[in-house]
């Protein structure tokens, strides 16, 4: 049902025209918001992502290059997406190419979708426009063998006639391309796939095994400097003061320039940028309180002991149910600022001259970035030319712009070019972090059931946001309450891999094991008990479907033997939904030494048809891991308004040993895609923890759990 | 500035440095050879992982000027076209996610390989241990090891 039906606009949302070079090109909406005149262009250099997000070209020898702008930040949207065009066009996936547009172009302006939702944006466009070309191909063999097309089929690049007469995609494509493009394209049935559903290895695979430049760090560019930059040590300081004399003096640096409160050194390479950083000499100032870990501490706790905070959603009378209760169970959950750590250090290049502004980096919002950057520098739009290179990894990080801010602040003032590099040090004291975060939960319990739970989320600078108030339990307890409440802080926050989410199902998994423990019932079945309650569809704020999690919590039931492992096996569950997938899993410990070793973690997952299983199980395993290792070690505090760690020498980020095995398993169904980069995260500290309580009898609270198991012995 | 000659990837190069400047920076900036990644620039991440004469060290804490002795091999010398055993694993597993950290975890693995081409577990955990990936490739880097040791036997 869902798959076939077709809400486009086909007149705004593709358009086709011949290569100057022979040919077809199609341009396409990914997301839908076509200007009425547009065209494609006959030259493919010309591409014009303003225009169009993504284009097919379709060669006449048959081979299909997919252009997409579309960034790679490592979640293998650029593999899975272009498999689904494929698929529609019904190509052998090995004649095609996915390229990535090109990126100079004018008044670069497109949006881009966070991670995990650009598969769910751009299903039914992608399979509008596969299939739509393949039907004009069809339309243009007809007209050449004077036949009706509806006699016609296509399949692996080769279209039939009833005759048996044969004709390449190749053969008939430049015809094809002077059609009128048609209105109602049928769509294959998920059971006729040949390409979704199946693995396909990361299309820069070769580049990136054989260490070609790919990222913003690889970009270089004629005479080209390499910029470092000293910023306030901590946040809430002003410059006061600086000589650069000894910066001066370092072979390589050639000039030091000051911007805002901070000072940037450009030298002829990356070694001689950082070495005049060092050397710099800098008074700094402050006319605030200079904010430390104890301090927010304070304040989160100030939050949560109010009255009432911004109320999200209420259901019922939770009031009343919590002083009818025979029992009132209350906790608080406590996690630290997180920076994001990218692998790749955050970079920008920026060349800002009479004539124009060029900027390449890597960077998730190279719309509002482009159009901060004019703002700032004092240019219009239309001189802004952005490109985006592959990220080395982004968990929310690259959405900020502030490195092409200051990179191109300081190449407007410098009038040269020069490449912002920061170092690991730069990157983890410079960071716009994961809020420190504490929820207080409570529940009414009455007759061996929850009658009511109340929920409360103190954060640093800003709240939940969206429907997350709505996510499960919502909905499954009649008398309901999520209030939250922010404490504005100088330090820079923003979104981290699943943000709220990550910790918000932390606490709430970790509360609902207790619950159980404390009904004696199993904690997989107080969820599915409390499934019961909903009913899919009543509440439209509830985006989780009581259905769907129920099937994804029983499939990681059985998958995970759970409560009938072998013995010396310690297991702990969680469930979550979150960026539109239904999430269970199931982490097994053992004890070595009286310490637990995470041994294996069982995952089941509803996210619709999986279009490329390799690709959605390394994105599974990755987050999951990710969310383990941050919960485990992900230790940020601060002092002063100074990071009390800079580099990873003493920041610790999980590595080899300490990861367990992911076993990921789906839920098959024929529903629409959904994103993957993040929901496997937002479980795994959950499932963990109730994993350590199992083995230790030890209920952790707060993240991380590494330094309060220090003591635990043998 | 000091001339050094080195030898990398099978070649002589002459660069222009200073001689603190580390081997990873003359890699990246004087020879435009990217593959060798920067992460932390304190040997702690293993980014920046080369071979010098075989063996893997962390490019991003070795001044220049200790460098000339050595057989040097990067990423981009590993192998002609990327079908070092190592490379056709990572393949095969499909190993990378943003693919950053890979360059520097395929030259420790290849360089552990060599000094024990028939390892168990345990043995690639260790050998592994000191590559940080962010984007928590571990279990396919586990896998790929493997599958390049049976690959290499
Ligand atoms: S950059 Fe050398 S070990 Fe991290
Ligand atoms: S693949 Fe991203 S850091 Fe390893």
């Amino acid at each position: 049902m869902e798959n076939k039906k077709i809400a486009f606009n086909r007149r705004d949302f593709i358009r086709t025209s011949t290569l100057a070079s022979g040919g077809l090109l199609i341009g396409f909406n990914l997301f839908n918001s076509c200007k009425e005149a547009a065209t494609p262009p006959v030259d493919v250099s010309k591409l014009n992502f303003n225009d169009f997000n993504a284009f097919i070209k379709i060669a006449d020898n048959g081979y299909v290059t997919i252009f997409s702008p579309n960034p790679e930040i490592g979640q293998g949207v650029k593999t899975s997406m272009p498999m689904i065009i494929a698929e529609e066009l019904d190509v052998p996936w090995e004649h095609v190419t996915v390229a990535q547009g090109a990126l100079d172009t004018k008044n670069f302006t497109r949006q881009v979708a966070g991670g995990s939702q650009s598969i769910r944006f751009g299903w039914d466009a992608l399979r509008q426009t596969g299939a739509t070309a393949k039907q004009m191909l069809i339309n243009a063999a007809a007209i050449k063998w004077n036949v009706d097309p509806a006699t016609c089929t296509a399949s692996k690049g080769i279209i039939k006639n009833a005759n048996g007469d044969t004709l390449g995609y190749g053969d008939v494509v430049n015809e094809a391309a002077s059609l009128k493009v048609p209105e109602n394209v049928i769509l294959k049935e998920p059971k006729d796939y040949s390409i979704i559903g199946k693995d396909a290895i990361n299309v820069d695979i070769d580049k990136i095994i054989t260490g070609k430049p790919l990222y913003g760090l690889d970009y270089t560019a004629d005479n080209m400097l390499i910029a470092s930059v000293l910023r306030p040590p901590a946040f809430g300081q002003k410059l006061e003061n600086y000589d650069a004399t000894k910066a001066k003096n370092i072979t390589g640096v050639s000039d030091v320039i000051k911007f805002g409160d901070k000072i940037a050194v450009l030298a002829s390479n990356t070694w001689a940028a950082m070495k005049g950083k060092k050397a710099l000499e800098a008074k700094w100032t402050s006319d605030t309180e200079l904010e430390s870990t104890a301090f927010h501490e304070e304040k989160l706790n100030e939050i949560l002991d109010k009255k009432t905070l911004d109320i999200r959603r209420e259901d019922g009378n939770v009031d009343q149910a919590f002083a009818e209760a025979d029992t009132v169970i209350e906790r608080t959950y406590d996690s630290p600022f997180l920076p994001h750590n990218c692998m790749e250090p955050m970079n920008f290049y920026a060349n800002v001259t009479e004539e124009k502004v060029h900027l390449v980096g890597p960077i998730q919002t190279p719309a509002g970035t482009a159009n901060r950057i004019a703002n700032l520098i004092n240019r219009k739009k239309e001189e802004i030319h952005l490109e985006m290179t592959r990220m080395g990894g982004g968990f929310g990080r690259r959405l900020y712009g502030d490195f092409a801010l200051e990179a191109a602040e300081i190449s407007d003032k410098a009038k040269k070019p020069i490449k912002l590099v920061f170092s690991r040090e730069d990157d983890m004291s410079a960071g716009i972090y994961r809020p420190a975060i504490k929820y207080r939960i409570k529940a009414a319990i009455k007759e061996g059931k929850i009658t009511a739970y109340h929920l409360k989320e103190a954060a640093i600078n800003s709240n939940m946001y969206g429907l997350i108030p709505n996510f499960f339990p919502a909905g499954a307890i009649s008398n309901y309450k999520v209030e939250t409440g922010n404490y504005k802080s100088a330090i820079t926050t923003g979104a981290w891999r699943a943000p709220y989410t990550n910790f918000l199902a932390f606490a709430e998994q970790s509360f609902l094991d207790e619950i159980a423990e404390y009904l004696e019932i199993d904690p997989a079945q107080l969820r599915l008990d409390l499934l019961k309650n909903v009913k899919d569809g009543e509440d439209e704020r509830i985006q989780y479907s009581a259905k769907r999690m129920t099937d994804t919590i029983n499939l990681v039931i059985e998958k995970s033997n759970w409560k009938n492992t072998k013995s010396g096996v310690y297991q702990g569950f969680a469930a979550y939904y979150s960026h539109n997938t239904h999430v269970a899993e199931v982490v097994d410990i053992t004890l070595k030494n009286g310490k637990p070793a995470i041994e294996k973690v069982t995952v089941a997952v509803d996210c619709g048809i999986v279009v490329n299983p390799t690709g959605a199980k390394n994105q599974i395993e990755g987050g999951v891991i990710d969310g383990i290792g941050h919960a485990m070690y992900g230790d940020f505090s601060f002092k002063n308004g100074e990071p009390n760690d800079v580099n990873f020498h003493s920041y610790r980020l999980i590595r080899m040993k300490e990861t367990p095995i992911v076993e990921t398993h789906f839920v098959e169904n024929e529903l629409s895609p959904t994103g993957l980069g993040e929901p496997g995260l937002p479980p795994a500290s959950a499932a963990l923890a109730n994993a350590i309580k199992a083995a230790t009898n030890r209920r952790l609270y707060k993240q991380p759990f590494n330094n309060q198991l220090n003591d635990l012995k043998a | 500035m000091n001339s050094y000659v080195l030898k990398v990837n099978g070649k002589s190069v002459t660069v222009n440095a200073e001689e603190d400047t580390p081997l990873l920076w003359v890699l990246r900036d004087e020879l435009k050879l990217v593959g060798t990644k920067f992460g932390c620039g304190i040997a702690q991440c293993g980014a920046c992982t080369v071979h010098l004469d075989g063996i893997a060290s962390r490019s991003c804490v070795l001044p220049v000027s200790n460098c000339e002795d050595f057989e040097i091999t990067t990423i981009e010398g590993l192998s002609n076209d990327g079908t070092h055993p190592v490379q056709e694993a990572w393949k095969t597993i499909d190993v990378p996610q943003c693919g950053y950290c890979q360059a520097g975890q395929m030259m420790t693995a290849s360089s552990f390989l060599k000094q024990n081409p028939n390892p168990n577990a345990e043995e690639i955990r260790e050998a592994m241990h000191g590559n940080i990936c962010r984007c928590a490739s571990y279990n396919r880097i586990e896998k790929a090891v493997a599958l390049a040791a049976k690959k290499m036997s």
